[in-house]
């Protein structure tokens, strides 16, 4: 009995213990986003008041989403596709479309953290690089494109991206980019080698060294001067925003794409378990752990803006005192920082004429509080900057740029297993290709593929795959899992599974999340993002030095074709849902009218093939 | 006679003042911030201290000058306020009512410019001679870019780990074959037992035989 079975069997890897599992998830779900995401929506949607609309969303769209995959996975015990297929064979399309966007997201990710890698290069320099500006070809002055700037802005968009003034200009490939994106696909491919049994490894310290460094920063940003404003200025609910829609609706894609649900990462990883998991306490303690790291790490995000603001008001104030000593020929230091405000009034009322001579400039904490950033922004411009002015800078600089490349990192794995593990359930490759070498052929493709983030115009692409890759198609396809799981599989059967892996029967409220509320969030969201997105041509914000109002970005609309790339990949990897259902419904209608069979819910197609070869073989 | 030299004197130090004016062609406004530089160690401005500046400017003509008998005499400042700012101009050593060029005044300045900072324990931007631009220091560059060393360390150690865990796993399997071909009894026990930890099958995990006694009853 033993051999005739084994000629198929393969033995399916196991997670070593639930705690790398719990933390390959949690890995997974908190990522860049979560630093660089969640502190800017908190502080242009009114602070405190941005918490109610995102845990609203968090309980009743992000939790059942996350614990109907997980769930999910262990059931069924297979990745995205081999999950879909086997619910109902015209569900596969679902499966390949995670599969897809798990792909496309994972060119354009490790191109952030190719980046990273490059910041973190660099930080081991003395003085940091981003602090000053180089000289100009005849030495006689600073580089001009970096004195209408600043530094930090000279070094990101002309040192390391060395970006083209739109994205028609492709300009050539960056060897210092492709040698840091191919170390950061070199890194993770040495973690995913042996699959989960060195991931799982490895997310011992990727998983829990963010929280150690957001930790230290948390101890030393609340000792800088200023954190108080920032943090204050953070947290200071603003009641009116709630009126906003588009709160609500940031609010939940927010969650929903932080969870990092409808990739196939968490599928494939709940695939791992043993059978019997309570995967509901699963679901809630990722959920929960990922919101509580974004409101953990957006403390002391917040305390170094407020700093840096500080910074940039005193030295503001400094230069005005400096104008005003000069023109009037007081004595040095007359006028300080205490008492410049009486200065100016007394000035004002003597001389009113000569203070309008003087060029003074309008030094208002709240402007410098206001310049906020997200996403690349924050973290190479803004966040740069202001380590610079901390003690120790070098050291900061390199805590916070590893804290980034596990953070992303983790993230990474999540994405690359979404693709992986779908790969070996299709048994796509014969059997005797070791999984490291399709590993590294992925790798490889994905690498290849990503060169294009390394041109000229590569954050143009960057931003686009960001902004058009992993925002409708991912909401289609948790519309299509929901409906699929709650309505195709049916409730009931769900319940028994449940219920078989954790012991106890879903309660009332999981039941109405399944049933009503989430896919009717999930419909909103869609249909008020396509909406909203459709109504304006898009736009970008460029880097044009030739600009007039340079240093501020000039806005261009996207260009016809480009236009045409972002309709593609939006609509491709949603393409195989209708396609594959169209397939086997073809197919299956071919066999029905041959076999008489019913199409069921679970129409397993290994049983339907078992009757005809018994039939033919008793005929 | 007393009465003459005075006279002359006077009018000499009145011909003077008229070579330095503020906005002189050839002069150049000299700024001090020393409060801001030294703050609790700054000393007090005073005629020492602009006698001590007329003496570095006078050393600076000489070295720029190659030698000639530049004098304390042969710097004149003016219009000198609380700021601790002055206008100054240099007349030729030997002609007192020659004014140097003001293209020599720079070169001569820029010159000698560390030794006139340090001779008030100031720097560039706390002595500032207005209209001669500080000579801008370029950051130091070395000859292989630092981050390419940390690159290579780091691709390095991974390069060695790509490379460990390939032949690590390589050996292994080696090691499983030899194993596989001696003995396959005792492989079947352990395999019975994996089974029901529950694998991937092919199709769908029928829960209905789980509850069925592995032996049929009787």
């Amino acid at each position: 009995m033993g051999k005739a079975e084994d000629s198929g069997v393969e033995e399916r890897p196991q997670w070593d213990n639930k705690v790398q599992y719990l933390l390959t998830c949690i890995g997974f779900a908190v990522g860049i986003g979560n630093v660089w995401r969640f502190p800017y929506l908190c502080q242009i949607y009114g602070g405190g008041a941005f918490l109610i609309p995102y845990l609203i969303a968090l309980v009743f769209e992000g939790l059942p989403l996350l614990y109907l995959e997980l769930a999910i996975g262990q059931r069924f015990r297979m990745g995205s596709i081999g999950v879909w297929n086997s619910i109902s064979p015209l569900l596969g399309g679902v499966g390949i479309a995670s599969m897809l966007v798990s792909l496309l997201v994972c060119m354009f990710y490790n191109t952030l953290l190719a980046w990273v890698l490059w910041y973190l290069f660099h930080s081991f320099q003395n003085p940091l690089p981003w602090s000053q500006c180089p000289l100009n070809d005849n030495l006689t002055g600073y580089n001009t494109e970096c004195v209408k700037s600043t530094p930090a802005n000279y070094f990101w968009y002309r040192e390391t991206l060395n970006i083209t003034p739109d994205i028609e200009t492709s300009g050539s490939l960056h060897w210092w980019l492709v040698i840091c994106l191919a170390s950061a696909w070199c890194v993770v491919y040495v973690c995913f080698i042996k699959g989960i049994e060195s991931m799982g490894k490895v997310v011992y310290v990727t998983a829990i060294f963010p929280y150690l460094v957001l930790t230290i920063f948390l101890i030393r940003a609340l000792t800088l001067p200023g954190a108080t404003v920032g943090l204050v200025y953070l947290f200071t609910p603003d009641w009116e925003i709630l009126k906003n829609p588009q709160v609500w609706l940031d609010a939940a894609t927010q969650i929903f794409f932080s969870l990092s649900v409808a990739f196939g990462g968490l599928i494939a990883f709940s695939s791992y378990n043993p059978e019997r998991n309570n995967c509901e306490m699963d679901a809630i303690l990722v959920g929960v752990i990922n919101s509580a790291t974004s409101l953990y790490g957006a403390i002391p995000i917040f305390s170094i803006l407020g700093f840096k603001a500080n910074t940039a008001y005193n030295s503001c104030v400094k230069e005005n005192i400096l104008a005003l000593t000069n023109h009037f020929e007081f004595s040095d230091q007359n006028i300080t920082a205490e008492n410049y405000d009486h200065w100016l009034e007394y000035l004002n009322r003597t001389s009113p004429g000569e203070v309008a001579g003087v060029d003074l400039r309008l030094c208002d904490l709240q402007t410098f509080l206001d310049q906020s950033a997200s996403g690349t922004g924050l973290a190479f411009i803004v966040f740069s900057e202001a380590v610079v002015s901390m003690p120790g800078a070098q050291i900061w600089a390199i805590l916070f740029f590893t804290m980034l490349f596990s953070l992303g990192l983790s993230s990474m794995f999540g994405n690359l297993e979404g693709v992986l593990a779908p790969i070996k359930d299709l048994k796509l490759v014969p059997t005797w290709i070791p999984d490291g070498l399709v590993a590294a052929v992925i790798c490889l493709i994905a690498f290849l593929m990503a060169l294009i983030f390394t041109m000229g115009s590569g954050n143009y692409w960057v931003e686009i795959f960001n902004s058009y890759v992993g925002s409708v198609p991912l909401l289609i396809v948790a519309f299509f899992e929901i409906i699929a799981v709650i309505y195709i599989y049916g409730m009931k059967n769900f319940s028994e599974d449940i219920y078989f892996m954790t012991g106890k029967k879903p309660n009332i409220f999981w039941k109405a999340c399944w049933m009503v509320i989430s896919p009717l969030m999930l419909l909103v969201v869609l249909i008020t993002y396509v909406v909203v997105q459709a109504q304006k041509h898009p736009t970008y914000p460029t880097w044009n030095p030739a600009y007039e109002l340079f240093p501020k970005t000039e806005v261009k609309p996207y260009p016809d074709w480009v236009f045409a790339i972002i309709i593609l990949l939006s609509v491709i990897p949603v393409l195989p849902i209708p396609l594959v259902a169209l397939y086997q419904l073809i197919c299956c209608r071919m066999k029905k009218s041959s076999a008489h069979t019913d199409l069921s819910p679970s129409c397993n197609d290994g049983f339907e093939v078992e009757t005809q070869q018994q039939t033919n073989q008793r005929a | 006679m007393l009465g003459q030299i005075f006279v002359l004197l006077c009018l000499s130090s009145a011909w003077a003042q008229q070579l330095c004016m503020p906005e002189a062609s050839d002069g150049y406004k000299v700024r001090l911030s020393i409060n801001t530089a030294l703050g609790d160690q700054a000393y007090v401005w005073n005629e020492n201290e602009m006698f001590l500046f007329r003496a570095t400017l006078a050393f600076a003509m000489r070295s720029y000058s190659g030698g000639q008998d530049y004098n304390v005499s042969n710097i004149v400042v003016c219009a000198e306020t609380p700021r601790v700012s002055f206008w100054f101009v240099v007349t030729a050593p030997l002609n007192s009512s020659r004014l140097i060029d003001r293209s020599d005044v720079e070169e001569a300045v820029r010159k000698s410019r560390n030794r006139i900072n340090s001779a008030f324990l100031l720097t560039d931007r706390s002595l500032e001679f207005i209209g001669i631009p500080p000579i801008l220091t370029a950051p130091v560059t070395p000859d292989t870019p630092q981050w390419l060393i940390v690159f290579g360390v780091v691709m390095g150690a991974v390069g060695a780990g790509i490379v460990v865990l390939l032949v690590t796993s390589v050996v292994e399997k080696k090691r499983k074959k030899n194993k596989k071909s001696g003995d396959e009894d005792i492989e079947e026990e352990p395999r019975e037992k994996t089974e029901g930890n529950g694998f991937a099958r092919d199709g769908v995990y029928n829960m209905s035989f789980s509850d069925d006694d592995p032996v049929t009853q009787m």
